[in-house]
């Protein structure tokens, strides 16, 4: 019965998407639709990975045309893991596209859900080719997402993004073609193990793997990234680093488990790959000046850090990348959204013209730091224990250049977050927000306290002098609750993970021993 | 054989136009690498190497094209074609801030 509704999590949004497509009106049951379509597809993810634990192997062939022939849709712990946690991140961003007003823009909730459906589609399916047309189906609406919302330089950003991400496609679509020529079949469990005995099955399965690199933001295939994330609007940027890359990078894992079996000869280049990765992100983003384009930069250093995991292989490392990956998401978005709050309300994301949000803002200060020193690798957040485990892999495979660059390279993190910390969060107020109709006073101010904000120019100067007048009266806070929440949520999840690491370790080393040993999936699809 | 040299053409000048500063170009470009990777597919069919899972009845299978690289060809037409389509719409509006180079 749970095997057979997977079809439906590609599906369902799909459909849910085509008739917010179609209807205006009212606002309340399209945002209705698309909550519930995401809650579902959470308590979903949930029931999937309940029903996977132990090791089992779900499948659904399409149509039902006998295993091997059919394109199956399969889910073991691996996938179900991520199903749960993109249709949480998803869902998350989607209540502050709520708060923040994006969703009344028609197209923002329809697009929102094709993208997730094709995120679902790609963690489910069993099929290099279907694999390839998922991954497109959660492209198309991002190309849409990212040049409708955003900033002045939105079309630019969508250009570079479209542009790379077709080439990247093509790439992929080589790859496929060059798989199909040598062994005649598409279907992974079919392929399993191909590449460790064909030379000519390695170097075609190779050529996938380049395309999911550059769609993973590896460097030196990053360059799209830092370009694309700081330029599109808050909740965007949100959806998307919580979903994109993920996509690539659980691709990576899938294939390269599944179809060269852990093969040993080409892991050492990885191993370098991934070192140069999180070392180039992390000192990129010491010298960046919007909030957004540090995390792009650290998101690229992160996906080295997950990257890691499969490159060292062995049971600890995939354990450890699968639990950072994980982490990773949860983090990354909710520090997005928290700068996409500080935005939203402020009306920019440069480090020069913010500051004194910690003392005026103090639950989105502590939805930041929290999500920073998760980021950083501190306990009790998630990201000290997804980086022990890391470290301990590193060790156990004596790579040990590797497990200097995550503890170097975690430094230069601190860093990085420190300089958007001590800019945005403390010293004196630059900036006030832009968003004076929510309590604004008619009366004429006579204010003194405003000397900072008179500096930067007269219109900003007018809006503050009214805001402190107000604030004799309002609340400390300028951003509204429900606009931090969501970065709180994440934040907390962040910190759940960490206090429980134990627990979620071992649903990672279940699903790193169904990549380690291949041989339920590939029964599971097989079967006559 | 003939399919690997049209391949490779198709490749020369698609990586030749996308290395050009002109977003049309490099649409252009992209159309050309989309249309090499199709050949390839196609190149790639042949029943000989599989056993005929579904009509093994029918005697001329063997000699029959492999219907499964055509699918792949017809889905990969239409997302490259509707990117495309996208891409060259984003390139005519706001086409002034476009980096082309007079030389």
């Amino acid at each position: 019965m749970i095997a057979n509704a997977l079809p439906l999590v590609l599906a369902g949004p799909l459909v849910a998407a085509a008739v917010l497509m179609v209807t205006r009106r009212p606002l309340w049951a399209r945002r209705a639709v698309l909550v519930g379509t995401l809650g579902a597809t959470l308590a979903y993810g949930v029931t999937l990975v309940a029903a996977t634990y132990g090791g089992t192997v779900l499948v659904a062939d399409i149509g039902l045309w006998p295993g091997g022939i059919a394109i199956p849709f399969v889910a073991d712990m691996f996938s179900a893991l991520l199903v749960a946690a993109t249709a949480l991140l998803t869902l998350v961003c989607v209540v502050f596209g709520i708060v923040a007003g994006e969703d009344q823009q028609h197209y923002f909730a329809p697009f929102v859900l094709a993208l997730y459906g094709g995120v679902a589609g790609a963690l489910l399916t069993g099929d290099l080719f279907n694999l390839f047309v998922c991954v497109e189906v959660m492209l198309l609406p991002s190309y849409v997402l990212i040049s409708m919302f955003g900033g002045e330089n939105r079309l630019r950003a969508g250009r570079i993004y479209i542009t790379y991400n077709l080439l990247a496609s093509a790439v992929f679509l080589f790859g496929v073609a060059f798989v199909y020529g040598v062994v005649g079949t598409v279907n992974l469990a079919e392929l399993a193990g191909a590449a460790k005995e064909s030379t000519a099955v390695a170097v075609a399965i190779g050529v996938v793997l380049v395309a999911l690199a550059m769609k993973s933001g590896v460097v030196p295939v990053h360059g799209w990234l830092p370009r694309t994330y700081p330029e599109t609007s808050p909740t965007v940027a949100a959806i998307f680093s919580g979903l994109h890359t993920k996509v690539g990078i659980y691709a990576i894992y899938r294939v390269y488990s599944l179809v060269f079996d852990g093969d040993q000869r080409f892991l050492g280049f990885a191993v370098l790959f991934m070192c140069v990765t999180m070392a180039f992100g992390a000192l990129s983003a010491v010298g960046e000046d919007t909030i957004r384009s540090v995390l792009a930069f650290n998101m690229i250093s992160g996906i080295g850090y997950i990257l890691l995991g499969v490159a060292l292989f062995g049971p600890l490392g995939l354990a450890a990348g699968i639990f950072y990956l994980l982490h990773h998401m949860v983090v990354k978005t909710s520090l997005f959204l928290s700068a996409g709050a500080v935005e939203v309300r402020y009306g920019t994301q440069r480090l020069d013209q913010l500051g004194g949000l910690a003392r005026k803002e103090p639950l989105l200060a502590f939805a930041f730091v929290g999500a920073a020193l998760s980021l950083i690798g501190m306990p009790p957040f998630s990201g000290f224990a997804g980086k022990f485990a890391l470290l301990q892999a590193t060790v156990a495979e004596h790579a040990y250049l590797a497990a200097f660059v995550v503890l170097a390279a975690s430094l230069l993190t601190l860093l990085s977050m420190n300089r958007v910390w001590n800019s945005v969060f403390w010293g004196p107020v630059r900036r006030e927000p832009v968003d004076a109709t929510r309590d604004a006073v008619d009366a004429p101010a006579d204010d003194d306290a405003t000397g900072t904000a008179h500096t930067n120019n007269g219109a900003v100067g007018t809006v503050a002098r009214r805001r402190t007048h107000a604030k004799a009266a309002s609340p400390l806070t300028h951003v509204s609750p429900a606009l931090v929440a969501p970065a709180v949520v994440l934040t907390l999840v962040s910190l759940g993970i960490g206090l429980g690491a134990e627990g979620l370790l071992t649903l990672t080393q279940q699903a790193a021993a169904g990549l380690l040993d291949t041989s339920s999936y590939v029964e599971a699809v097989m079967r006559e | 054989m003939s399919a690997a040299i049209l391949a490779g053409v198709l490749v020369a000048g698609g990586v030749y136009l996308i290395l050009q500063r002109g977003l049309i170009r490099m649409a252009l470009g992209l159309i050309l690498l989309g249309h090499a990777a199709n050949v390839v597919l196609l190149a790639s069919g042949g029943l000989y190497r599989r056993e005929a899972s579904v009509i093994e009845q029918i005697a001329a299978v063997r000699a029959a094209a492999d219907p499964l690289p055509q699918a792949f060809v017809l889905t990969a037409i239409v997302i490259t074609f509707g990117v495309t389509v996208y891409l060259v719409a984003l390139a005519g509006s706001g086409s002034g801030d476009d980096t082309e180079e007079s030389t």
